[in-house]
């Protein structure tokens, strides 16, 4: 045993540099534990993108794809209800869609890649509900407007294009996927190669 | 023989020390009312879902496949399973029916003033570990109701600017809610937060012994020794642990041992208590759709929302001022704060008299409209989201919020009545 008086410096330092690599294990050590909750490889395999066959979709009809577990909605518009989505746009939260909830591609009117065929995720922007499509029932939510979509849960209320009427609890327009037309009878939703 | 074994123990690990330390010399005040029977009838109801939980595990069977079909199971053809199953979900609504009426007294009386602040802290941590195992536990049945809940209640994350939609998928570990979701939460549910809770009731008693009980005159028990403290014939009756009188430097009045004196009462409390509780299970084990809400019955269909949902009861006031700002940002921050500003009572009131029994009669009624307001949000929670609900969930969220405002405006220099010298 050395009689040498203490080295409070030496002792310090070596106090803070432990203690510093012990942090440093213990952050490294917790990477596994969180990183776990992360979606697992079969997730992401099942959030992969579906295709969907439009080719007997009528006028007015709407279908519902399961896309990484959630509905998305591909309806075929009439004439009447493009036509009507000119008529909601005063009473619109956001009539331009400037939040992005939409691929670029889809930011005009309509809200889609062909006019007639509006695809969107199928849950509103609130809390989460599925809304109820109304095709000829919604003038009892807004007045003159014959179709668009209505949620039971707190009662937020879309035109066909999805965009968010004012005075909802819903702060956005419905999202759109990103999708894309394989060709003219099937349509890919998730995935738009890129395309702008 | 037997002496001798107590003793060696005893050296080695002082159990009947503390032990009186604890229940048989713990000095209680004498006055104690009904109010003071919940603290007791939560650790029976944590006794109760802890073992009745662990049954469940038995046979339930934690996946998106089986987990209803595992519930209808239990409920059909496990001998009993019945009743545990409903011994846990009413338990679960009695422990906050028990907890709110507990707090509700920490505030009538005071008991979250000073020196009994980190008590408070400690039972408001219990409150938030017991609303996410609520939460965790009602999504393990896998109905509509599991799942469309847990939908709303994790979206809520999912408004914190810029990480908000990367957390609720780490939250779910899926694009969605899913089997996942279901997993984690029930390691949580049945594993993680109940050794938490219990580590909590552990520190939440060891801090009220510390500090000792209040009582519904908010008066010390506890004298400074000084010759001043005249002690009555029944003062003088009881021995109290050494560690309370501090080797005669204080002296204790009108206090009680708490065993056997409040031990036996609590027992005509846990009579009560149980008398309700069975009538619940065996009468009406869904709660008339509040315990367990109907649309649980269904089995979980992501494609599918029930037309309206609404939470648990006991977290329906909440859920009311969530829903009472339009905007989901500042709706999910004035629910955290309506939490956080009772978890800051210490703090807020300035007061120095405890009890509402002696403060000014603008404190009762503040006490009163803040109850009234409480109440009322739990109902307006379970509504559908109407125009005129959506008003008054405006109105008496802005009246929970004033009841802390007004606390602490006029508690700096309130007009107190005199306190008495002794228990009343």
């Amino acid at each position: 045993m050395s009689n040498a008086p203490v080295d409070h410096g030496r002792r310090r330092f070596l106090t803070i540099a432990t203690s510093v690599v012990g942090g440093v294990g213990a952050i490294g050590a917790a990477v596994p534990f969180i990183a776990s909750w992360n979606p697992s490889e079969r997730a992401k395999q099942a959030g992969a993108a579906v295709s969907a066959d439009i080719s007997k979709l009528e006028d007015g009809q709407l279908i519902r794809v399961e896309w990484r577990g959630r509905p998305v909605w591909i309806v075929k518009r009439t004439e009447e209800m493009l036509a009507q989505l000119a008529d909601t746009e005063n009473r619109l939260r956001d009539p331009g869609s400037k939040e992005p909830q939409q691929p670029a591609y889809a930011q005009n009117r309509h809200r889609s890649i062909k006019p007639e065929i509006f695809i969107a995720v199928g849950i509103c922007t609130h809390l989460g509900c599925s809304p109820t499509y109304l095709p000829s029932d919604f003038a009892a939510q807004v007045e003159g407007i014959r179709s668009g979509f209505f949620c039971p849960c707190h009662g937020s209320r879309f035109d066909m294009a999805g965009r968010v009427f004012q005075n909802v609890p819903a702060p956005t327009n419905l999202m759109i996927p990103p999708y894309m037309f394989i060709d003219d009878n099937t349509v890919l939703i998730g995935e738009d190669e890129g395309a702008a | 023989m037997f002496k001798n074994i107590m003793s060696w123990i005893e050296y080695r690990l002082p159990f009947m020390d503390k032990m009186n330390l604890h229940v048989m010399q713990y000095p209680a005040p004498k006055n104690f009312n009904f109010w003071y029977f919940f603290g007791s009838l939560a650790m029976l109801v944590l006794v109760n879902q802890i073992v009745t939980g662990i049954w469940l595990t038995m046979n339930y069977e934690p996946s998106a496949e089986g987990a209803f079909a595992s519930i209808e199971y239990i409920m059909r053809d496990v001998e009993y399973g019945w009743l545990l199953r409903y011994m846990h979900s009413t338990g679960a609504s009695a422990f906050f029916v028990v907890v709110y009426l507990h707090m509700l007294r920490g505030m009538m009386y005071g008991s979250y003033q000073k020196p009994r602040e980190l008590l408070w802290i400690f039972g408001m941590l219990i409150f938030l570990v017991l609303m996410a195992e609520a939460f965790m536990g009602y999504m393990l049945p896998w109905g509509q109701m599991s799942f469309w809940g847990a939908q709303v209640i994790i979206s809520i994350f999912g408004v914190i600017p810029f990480i908000g939609d990367d957390l609720t998928l780490w939250i779910r570990g899926d694009y969605v809610i899913s089997g996942a979701t279901l997993n984690r939460f029930f390691a949580l549910h049945v594993i993680a937060l109940p050794l938490v809770l219990v580590i909590l009731v552990f520190l939440h008693i060891m801090a009220l012994h510390e500090v000792g009980s209040n009582n519904p005159d908010g008066i010390d028990i506890k004298r400074d020794n000084d010759g001043s403290v005249e002690l009555t014939e029944a003062d003088k009756k009881f021995t109290f642990h050494q560690y309370f009188t501090k080797g005669g430097k204080k002296v204790i009045v009108d206090a009680i041992p708490f065993h056997p004196y409040y031990t036996v009462k609590d027992l005509v409390g846990v009579a009560g208590f149980l008398l309700a509780f069975a009538f619940v299970i065996f009468f009406v084990p869904e709660g008339g759709g509040f315990f367990l809400e109907p649309p649980n019955f269904e089995v979980a269909n992501p494609m599918k929302t029930p037309e309206h949902i609404a939470p648990v009861w006991y977290f329906t006031p909440f859920y009311a001022i969530l829903r009472a700002i339009p905007d989901p940002l500042l709706g999910a921050i004035a629910m955290f704060l309506a939490i956080l500003a009772l978890a800051l009572l210490p703090w807020i009131d300035r007061g120095k008299v405890r009890s509402v029994r002696y403060r000014c009669e603008l404190h009762r009624w503040n006490l009163v409209m803040f109850c009234i307001s409480f109440v009322a949000l739990g109902i307006l929670g379970v509504l559908p989201a109407t125009p005129t609900y959506t008003v008054l969930s405006q109105i008496f969220s802005f009246t929970y919020f004033a009841f802390f405002g007004l606390l602490w405006l006029y508690s700096k220099n309130e007009k107190t009545k005199p306190l008495p010298v002794r228990l009343t």
